[in-house]
């Protein structure tokens, strides 16, 4: 499952989606609103996407994460629109047989989407000011 | 030919316009695009090192060639996740 919404997810339904009857094991991922950004207090996120190309890019890292472990599937769900403090903004659920595969491709899943997936985060502070996250515009993309 | 530009978050903010139609010469690149933002807005300039392109909804060099009907995106840092 491969998909951007706007609406709130349902977790147990993606984690469902990835479990096969050879799997042993599910790893997940799940991340949330934070209420604190660089020492201001956050009241909500906005996310955005560029929706083709995001998904073009989550399929990709889906199919490296099949070239480099043996998992059996794999799940990617990112929201867009407004996202309050405490919900989820993104979960990843893989399944493989044993639990170390599972891991690391979770992890490596993550990784990947901050860095290559074209979504961007908004954030509302309780002081009345918006900025666009600045987590990462040090650096260039890399692919 | 003509290609069509989509911008987001904070290069939508600075050019001040989310999708735009352009013509441009039979040679152009995405330089070219690049030159008409900084045009639109000069602090465009200061992102030089940072903003990246992607053309049919994958990322390309600076240099890349455009072809007529050519889709464009203009990517700031990603921030999702």
């Amino acid at each position: 499952m491969i998909d951007i919404t706007d609406k709130n997810f349902d977790t147990d339904k993606i984690i469902q989606s990835v479990i096969t009857p050879e799997s042993g094991a599910v790893d997940v991922f799940i991340g949330t609103t934070r209420n604190h950004s660089n020492g201001k207090k956050v009241v909500k996120l906005e996310y955005e996407a560029y929706n083709p190309m995001a998904l073009k890019k989550m399929e990709q890292i889906r199919k490296e994460a099949h070239e480099r472990w043996d998992v059996h599937n794999v799940a990617i769900v990112h929201r867009i629109g407004e996202v309050a403090v405490g919900e989820a903004s993104v979960v990843i659920a893989v399944s493989s047989s044993h639990r170390h595969e599972a891991f690391e491709a979770c992890r490596y899943i993550i990784d990947r989407l901050k860095a290559v997936v074209p979504i961007w985060k908004r954030e509302y502070f309780a002081d009345g000011s918006v900025e666009w996250s600045k987590a990462t515009h040090t650096e260039k993309i890399k692919e | 030919m003509n290609v069509t530009v989509y911008l987001f978050s904070i290069a939508k903010e600075m050019a001040g316009f989310e999708e735009k139609k352009l013509t441009l010469n039979d040679d152009a690149t995405i330089d070219s695009v690049y030159e008409y933002l900084i045009q639109s807005n000069s602090r465009f300039m200061d992102w030089k090192s940072t903003l990246r392109f992607a053309v049919n909804h994958e990322y390309v060099e600076n240099d890349c060639r455009l072809r007529n009907g050519d889709e464009v995106a203009v990517i700031p840092p990603v921030s999702g996740g």
